[in-house]
Formats: C-alpha cells, sequence, structure tokens
C-alpha cells in the first residue's frame, strides 16, 4: 500500500536505495503454502471461506493464495479484489485515484472474508478495507493476511495470518514482488514520507 | 492529477484529463450497482448546485452523485422566483461560498457564467451547462457511454445532428470526441450550423441521408420548438423529413451504429420513438452512466483538497 | 470662470493645425493674449511648466455619455467633465440617452444647466426622435435654437429609413448634423460580441458585422439625395471593413459624410471576450483584428476624420452580470490620447488633427474649440507630456465609473495641465476641482 501512495504523490514507481532482499522466490512460495495450511486450519476446511484481496499489492498474492488452497483442498475459493480509496482516512492529505476497480462477484454477507495484503503497516488501509467490506455485505468474520507485517501500527489491527515479521525503521520500506521481498530505504524526493499509511 | 481545480470545459480538459475521468469512472459505476451505492470519499465535503437556469434531470444526476460520495448537498434554484434577472451573479455566489461549500456546481442561460464566478469564488467550480457554450458532464458521459459499448473512439465516425448553433452539449462533444480520436460531422441546416466553423475539427454536410451508412455513431441533438421563431425554420416538420433519425432511417444504419441523445427527447421530431427504444439506442445507459461520471468529477475536483 | 488674473504656459512646442513651433503661450481672463518665445509673465500670474510638452488646442469629443439626468450612479456632468479635462479634452458632446432623453427643450436646458460649473465645455446633443424610438421626429429646431448643433438616437440607430430620410431633410435647414448610431436591430438581434470565430466557439450570441455595414450603405445613399439640400451626417463608431469601404467610395464620389472612431476599435479585437469579462463588451462590438486594422489604416488615409471616445461609465454590478446581460460600453475620456497614439503610432499632430480641430469642426464648436493657438483665440489648451510613462489603475479614475478594458495598461503619454476658458482646470495632471 505504502509504494501505492508513493507512486501517487512523485508519480513515478519508488526507488529503493541500499536494497537487500529479506525473502526469496522459495521463502515467498513457502510462506503462501504455509498460510493456506493455517487458514485450512483455523477454519476447519473452507466452507463458506472467500478471499478478498486489496489493490494492488494483495491482489496477485490472493490469486497464489487461492491457487495454494485448491492445490491442497482441491476446491476453487471464490477470489475477488478490493480497492480502498474511496475509504481512506486521509483522502485530503494527498490525491489518490483507484488503480483498478474493486470487482467482488460473489456474496460477502455470512462469510469468513481473509483480507489479504502483501505489507501491514500501519494498519489504515485495513480499516479502509473493512469499511469498504462492510458496505458489501454483512461478513461472519474477517481475518487478515499479510506476507509482511513491518510493525508501526496505529490502530489496533492485527494481523491473523503473517508471512514474515519484519522490524523496519518508519524511513524505511518493504517491496514485495513475485520474485521475492526486499527491504529498503526510500530514495529522497519530494512528497511525503512513507509513515501516515500503508498496509 | 489533470483535471481541477474547476472542470468548465472539456476543451480545457484534454485527452488526459478525459482518460482520467472515464477511469474513475468505472469504479464508480461498479459503487453505483452495489446495494448500498455509497462510499464516504467526501464525507465532510458540502456541494451546492446553484442552478439559474431550471433542469431537474441535470441537478437530481448531480445532487444523486454528490450523495453517493457522502458529501452533503444543498441545492439552490434561483433560476426564477429568487434572483430577478439582472441581480448580481457574483452577490449570489459569493455569500453561498462564504458558507463555507467545497464546490458549486452551476447552470445558467448565459455563456461563460461559471467561469466568471470561478474568479469570485474560493469553492471548485463545476460547468452544468452555460447557455451554448459548453456541457462538459454531458460530453463526459457520452464519451464513457461509447467507451464502454465500443471501447475505443479513435477513427470512429460521429455524426452530431441538428441544431448545433445554439447547443452546448453540442460544442462539448466535438472537443471531447475529437479528442479521443474521432471523426466528427456536423449535420444540420445552414441556419442552425454556428456562423464560423473556423478551427473546428469536424466535417459539415447538410444531407443526414448521405451520411448514414458510414456512420458508427449517430449523435442527436434537441431541437427546440421556438427556432421556427428568428426564422431559423420554416416548420419543425421540414427539419425532421430533412434531418430526424426516423425508422426508415434508422434501417439505413450500420449493424453495429450506436444512437444517442442528450435528452430530453422530443420523440417524432428529432428521433423517432421506436428508435429511442430500438437496440441501437443507449440512451438509457448514457442517464445511468451520468450519475457515475459525475462521481467522478466531483471525486477527482474535491477528493484531494490543495 | 474663476480663475488667476493670468497663466503662461512655459516652455512647450506649441503645435496646432498651422504646424509646430516652440513658443509660451500667454493666457489672461479666458483668452489667449501672446504666443511667442521667452514670454514674461506679469507679477500674480500662474506658471505651468510645459518643458517637453506638446502644447495644443484642447481635445474635443464628439460622441460622451455624461448619464445625467437618470442614471447618475455611473456618471455626471460633473464627474464626466472632470475626467475629460484630464484627458485633455476642453469641450465634449453630451449624448441623449439619458433618462428622460434630452428629445426637447426643457431637458436640454437642463443639462446646459449643469454643465455650467463643469470643468470642461459640454455641448448637448438632442435626440433625432422623440424619446429616441425611431418612431416621431423630436422638435429639432427648437433644441437649435438653444445651441444643439447636433442630433442623435445613440444608444440606437434610427431604424425606419423613411424617418431617417424626413430627418435628413428636416434638419437640413437648420444648419445641424445628424449623427448616426449604425446598427440594423434585425441583424443584430441581441447579440453580446462579434460573430464571428470566437462568437461561435464561446457560444455567445453574435453581431454580424451586416448589422452596422447596411445601415452605413443605407444612409449614405440617403445622405447623397439629401446632400443638394445641405443635410449633414455624420457616421458613428465605425468598426467594420465593410462599413469604412463604402464610406471610401462614397468620399471618392465626393460625398461629405464625416465619421469617427474610438480608440478601442482601435486598439482591441474580440479575442478579448475569450474571459467572457463584460468589461470588454461595447456596441458596436470590439471586432476581429482584420476590420481593427481596416480601422487604423481608414484613420490613417482620412476616411476616419476624428477620434471619438464613446464613454459610457457604467456601475461595477453592471458589469458582473452574465455577458449577453451586462450592458454595454468602457469609459474612454481619460485614457483616449494615450490609446490612440499607441493604435495608431502616428506622430501627435495627426493624433491632435483627429481629436482636437477636425472634430470641433463636425461639433460646431469650431468658434471656440480646436485652435489655432494665437491671439484672441479662446484659451480652450491641453498641455502633453510624450515621456511621461504610467500604468492605468482603474482605481484611480476620476469618472465614478470603473469599467476601462486597459487596466494595468502601460501608456507613455499623458496630459500635464488642461485651461478651459483660460482656467487651469487640471495642473500637473491632478484636477483642481
Amino acid at each position: 500500500m505504502a509504494r501505492r501512495e508513493r507512486v501517487a504523490a512523485t508519480g513515478s514507481p519508488v526507488d529503493l536505495v541500499e536494497r537487500s532482499q529479506v525473502m526469496d522466490a522459495d521463502d515467498l512460495r513457502r510462506a503462501v503454502v504455509r498460510i493456506a495450511h493455517e487458514v485450512l486450519e483455523r477454519n476447519h476446511g473452507l466452507e463458506g471461506v472467500v478471499i478478498v484481496g486489496l489493490q494492488t499489492g494483495g491482489a496477485p498474492l490472493a490469486r497464489r493464495l487461492a491457487a495454494a488452497l485448491a492445490e491442497i483442498e482441491g476446491v476453487e475459493v471464490p477470489t475477488g479484489t478490493l480497492d480502498v480509496a474511496f475509504y481512506r482516512d486521509d483522502i485530503r492529505l494527498r490525491p489518490v485515484v483507484p488503480e483498478a476497480a474493486t470487482d467482488i462477484p460473489f456474496e460477502v454477507t455470512d462469510r469468513i472474508v481473509v483480507l489479504v495484503d502483501d505489507v501491514l503497516f500501519t494498519g489504515r488501509t485495513v480499516r479502509a478495507a473493512l469499511d469498504a467490506l462492510t458496505d458489501h455485505g454483512r461478513p461472519r468474520a474477517v481475518q487478515l493476511a499479510v506476507m509482511v507485517d513491518r510493525g508501526h501500527r496505529e490502530l489496533p489491527i492485527r494481523p491473523d495470518y503473517v508471512g514474515k515479521n519484519l522490524p523496519t525503521g518508519r524511513h524505511q520500506m518493504v517491496d514485495v514482488g513475485a520474485e521475492g521481498v526486499d527491504l529498503g530505504t526510500v530514495a529522497p524526493g519530494p512528497g511525503p514520507g512513507p509513515g501516515g499509511g500503508g498496509g | 492529477m489533470s483535471i481541477g481545480p474547476h472542470l468548465l470545459s472539456v476543451a480545457d480538459l484534454g485527452p488526459e484529463g478525459i482518460a482520467e475521468v472515464l477511469e474513475v469512472t468505472d469504479s464508480f459505476v461498479e459503487v453505483s450497482a452495489r446495494e448500498i451505492p455509497k462510499v464516504p470519499a467526501l464525507r465532510g465535503r458540502t456541494v451546492a448546485t446553484v442552478f439559474f437556469e431550471d433542469s431537474t434531470r441535470t441537478r437530481l444526476s448531480f445532487e444523486t452523485a454528490a450523495r453517493r460520495l457522502s458529501a452533503d448537498v444543498a441545492n439552490l434554484s434561483v433560476g426564477t422566483s429568487s434572483v430577478a434577472k439582472g441581480e448580481s451573479v457574483r452577490d449570489t455566489v459569493q455569500t453561498i461560498d462564504a458558507m463555507g461549500v467545497d464546490a458549486l456546481v452551476v447552470r445558467h442561460r448565459s455563456a461563460g457564467v461559471p467561469h466568471q464566478v470561478s474568479a469570485w469564488v474560493s469553492a471548485a467550480v463545476v460547468n452544468a451547462g452555460d447557455g451554448a457554450h459548453e456541457h462538459p458532464t454531458q460530453a463526459l458521459l457520452d464519451c464513457y457511454t461509447l467507451r464502454a459499448r465500443r471501447g475505443s473512439l479513435k477513427g470512429a465516425r460521429i455524426l452530431v445532428v441538428g441544431d448545433v448553433a445554439h447547443s452546448r452539449v453540442a460544442r462539448s462533444n466535438v472537443w471531447a470526441f475529437d479528442a479521443l480520436g474521432a471523426e466528427v460531422c456536423l449535420v444540420a441546416p445552414p441556419t442552425l450550423l454556428p456562423p464560423s466553423l473556423q478551427g473546428w475539427p469536424v466535417r459539415v454536410s447538410h444531407d443526414l441521408d448521405a451520411e448514414l451508412g458510414d456512420a458508427d455513431v449517430v449523435y442527436l441533438l434537441r431541437l427546440q420548438r421556438e427556432r421556427q421563431v428568428g426564422a431559423l425554420l420554416p416548420s419543425v416538420r421540414e427539419y425532421t423529413r430533412g434531418f430526424g433519425l426516423t425508422r426508415d432511417r434508422a434501417r439505413r444504419l450500420g449493424p453495429d451504429a450506436l444512437v444517442l441523445h442528450p435528452g430530453p427527447m422530443n420523440r417524432g421530431v428529432e428521433i423517432a420513438a421506436e428508435v429511442a427504444e430500438g437496440p441501437a439506442s443507449v440512451i438509457t445507459e448514457q442517464v445511468a452512466n451520468g450519475v457515475a461520471v459525475r462521481m467522478a468529477v466531483l471525486f477527482l475536483l474535491l477528493g484531494a483538497a490543495g | 470662470m474663476r480663475g488667476p488674473t493670468g497663466v503662461l504656459v512655459r516652455g512647450g512646442t506649441v503645435l496646432d493645425a498651422t504646424g509646430p513651433r516652440r513658443a509660451d503661450v500667454a493666457v489672461a481672463g479666458t483668452r489667449v493674449v501672446g504666443v511667442g518665445p521667452d514670454l514674461a509673465a506679469p507679477a500674480g500670474w500662474v506658471v505651468l511648466d510645459a518643458g517637453g510638452c506638446v502644447v495644443a488646442p484642447g481635445l474635443v469629443d464628439l460622441h460622451t455619455h455624461l448619464r445625467q439626468p437618470g442614471r447618475e450612479e455611473a456618471e455626471t456632468v460633473e464627474t464626466g467633465a472632470r475626467a475629460a479635462a484630464l484627458g485633455g479634452f476642453t469641450a465634449v458632446v453630451a449624448m441623449p440617452n439619458t433618462e428622460p432623453a434630452i428629445d426637447g427643450a426643457e431637458v436640454v436646458r437642463e443639462v446646459q444647466e449643469l454643465a455650467r460649473g463643469a470643468c470642461c465645455h459640454v455641448a448637448v446633443a438632442g435626440a433625432i426622435t422623440r424619446g429616441r424610438a425611431g418612431e416621431a421626429l423630436a422638435p429639432m429646431a427648437e433644441m437649435a435654437e438653444l445651441g444643439v448643433r447636433l442630433f442623435t438616437d445613440d444608444g440606437r440607430g434610427v431604424q425606419d429609413p423613411g424617418l431617417m430620410r424626413r430627418a435628413l431633410e428636416y434638419s437640413s435647414a437648420l444648419g445641424v448634423g445628424l449623427a448616426q448610431h449604425c446598427e440594423d436591430e434585425a441583424l443584430a438581434a441581441g447579440g453580446a460580441m462579434h460573430e464571428g470565430a470566437w462568437s461561435a466557439r464561446l457560444g455567445v450570441p453574435g453581431v454580424p458585422a451586416e448589422a452596422e455595414e447596411v445601415m452605413v450603405r443605407r444612409d449614405l445613399a440617403l445622405a447623397r439625395r439629401t446632400a443638394p439640400l445641405g443635410a449633414r451626417l455624420h457616421l458613428q463608431h465605425l468598426s467594420t471593413a465593410g462599413a469604412l469601404a463604402a464610406l471610401r467610395q462614397a468620399r471618392a464620389e465626393g460625398l461629405a459624410v464625416t465619421a469617427e472612431a474610438t480608440p478601442h476599435h482601435l486598439a482591441l479585437t474580440d479575442a478579448e471576450l475569450a474571459g467572457y469579462d463584460p468589461v470588454y463588451k461595447v456596441n458596436p462590438p470590439l471586432r476581429p483584428e482584420s476590420d481593427r486594422q481596416a480601422l487604423v489604416a481608414a484613420v490613417a488615409d482620412g476616411t476616419v476624420d476624428a477620434i471619438a471616445t464613446d464613454h459610457a461609465p457604467h456601475p461595477p454590478e453592471a458589469k458582473e452580470l452574465a455577458l449577453d446581460e451586462a450592458p454595454p460600453g468602457v469609459v474612454g475620456l481619460e485614457t483616449a490620447l494615450p490609446v490612440a497614439l499607441q493604435a495608431l503610432g502616428a506622430d501627435i499632430g495627426a493624433i491632435l488633427a483627429l481629436m482636437s480641430w477636425r472634430p470641433a469642426r463636425i461639433a460646431g464648436l469650431e468658434a471656440t474649440q480646436g485652435g489655432p493657438v494665437a491671439e484672441g483665440r479662446p484659451a480652450n489648451l491641453c498641455v502633453v507630456d510624450l515621456a511621461a510613462p504610467w500604468v492605468l489603475d482603474p482605481a484611480r479614475l476620476a469618472s465614478r465609473s470603473r469599467n476601462t478594458p486597459f487596466a494595468g495598461r502601460r501608456f507613455e503619454a499623458r496630459v500635464r495641465h488642461t485651461l478651459v476658458a483660460g482656467e487651469p482646470v487640471v495642473v500637473d495632471a491632478e484636477a483642481r476641482r
């Protein structure tokens, strides 16, 4: 999420300096599989479970999680995507437009919604996502799955499933890609810093 | 963000501005399709509709758009009763502005008023139609409707038929369609065309029948019956004979051709009733898209305060 | 007028219809008593420094709206005359589209009375038709007896050709002139700007050039017919190439019709309306560049005889209406001379002919206005500094109204002093009263 704001604020992709890889492709794959097992264990199977990935970082992870669950249980879990641009609490502070439309082609009421995001940071994006979800219906439960929990929570939000706990400095950025997870310092530039937003 | 601080004319938006509005509209179409079609994006903001010229439809569309964004709405219909002709527009809008509204949606029978208003207030100004000048959100929703139906407008042959001279919808659409790469042809009797088309990116024809076969889109303008006064037309019937989209003419359209009308329609004049309800017509989609497009405009202008 | 016992205008270059010469000008009472180099000033005389300046006969405006009676919130005879004097004008012809119109002896007397204490001479123009309604002739003879020399329905043109013919015939016996605001109302049809590429783009109803041209051609034909009777026609604020071509041709045939143009039509075009600001709304409207250039050429070749301001004050609320609702008109007395100099790029002698002695003759004021600057002549003079840069701030206009299209413009010439009937009403660019 932080990356998306960075793009919106500066208009160009994030430049990270002093990059170091904290998870490689295999670590990532194993984490997805482990989370899939945890989801199955916690919910005693997939009855009533749906997956919603937060745009844009959580969407590919949501698809990977659904694929992993399909492989383990042989069941296709309904999967959708959610863009929270209209629910942010800092809408006046920075211009953010939705990058992709929300697409939840199934019922959310009375389901167990597993929200998926790449990085959990201040918790504000997840709060916005909870608001957005509520406008789609009344889930029986909402569980949160993130690949990286980097700390610095500003709201009482906690993840149910975590790929990796990664302590970070406020000025740092976590970049979750298809081939791994990098940690770096943001290249100095105009616009607000990485604080005040994020997953 | 390329739109703002006001939306006064499509001509000023340019291709990037138009594209941005259309893209964001997709999200609002999704929101409008929900059971509770509401997002908190503009919570705590106030949108005032200031219509010096009445129009229930457009005002309702803007009002709905604002409410779906959780904004507060104030409607001022200053058209007939409270503001006599000759009373200062400036006084009216500055009073409203002083109450702390975030956006003024202005419609006036005179061209240029929203532009003038933008110099007098600190709120964002949205032009909801000014005389014969522009009606930007109409053009945007028309473009959105066409894009939803046929994808890109690049190279599309669009006929704009009717009283172009007095039409703000025609002007906005000419700029918008051209910005998106379409080829526009104005079809009208000479008296209903502007006195000069210098600088307009259009072809002109006085023969609708000759143009129908190749047209991808037929955009019909409303003919006001009062046009007979001032000798612009001998009669409405003569207009329909030459320029109305009758059932016979509609049959000669290509199989994928689309028919649009900004409304309200004069059935039997510029468009036959059955053509309006026929398979080529996307008129109801235009209206439905209107709210989502206006949500996009309000969100882009107010969603990020400067 | 009460003034000092004498005034010496020292150190300038006198310039009138006879040409330029370095000379001081001595004024006593209401007359010029001496013109020559290095004149001495007797004790008690006021000395006005005209070093580096042109000392000329005062400017005469053929076309000023003083708004009184009826529209005093926009201007009064007093404030308008002050504005005129600051602009170097020693006489103005006041237009009759007041409320009530100046269409009879009573209102003529009322305005003449108001003009008695004014900063410059105010000649009153009478209406051609009663109430300027264009239906019946106004009592021109009774107004002429009071000294009215020029008649016009300005604000409007006389629409009925039959009536205009009779007006020319009737007036020919009175030795007066008729001035026409050439605008065919059926063609103009409520337009708010020139009908053309700009109006089409802006979506604003337009006034076609032909609205002016058809009435000019009509009136030239009528003038041709009534010229042998001695009728005199003057065409106001011409703005279109078509009208100018018709006039040029009529002149070539020997027809003695006079014509005026305004500084704003010489300086500005319809592109100014792009921002929908009613400050630029005038009647006739600002035209495209091609018409503006034709007008500049017509002034240069003498087709247009005079520059007249059409000074038309309006209160701020009036100019804050929508473009098509706002009244047309710009103020112009205080900026006419520098704008004309800028727009025409001509020398000051040519400009003075256009703004002083030729309009004086057209207005029938040549006995007291327009020079020459010579012993015995009434002392109506303006002193112009051609190298005095200044920037126009509308808030500092002396006119009661602020509707100028030249706000913020930088000028190079400024009127330094103005003497009206021997009295220095403007000294060092400031009004004395």
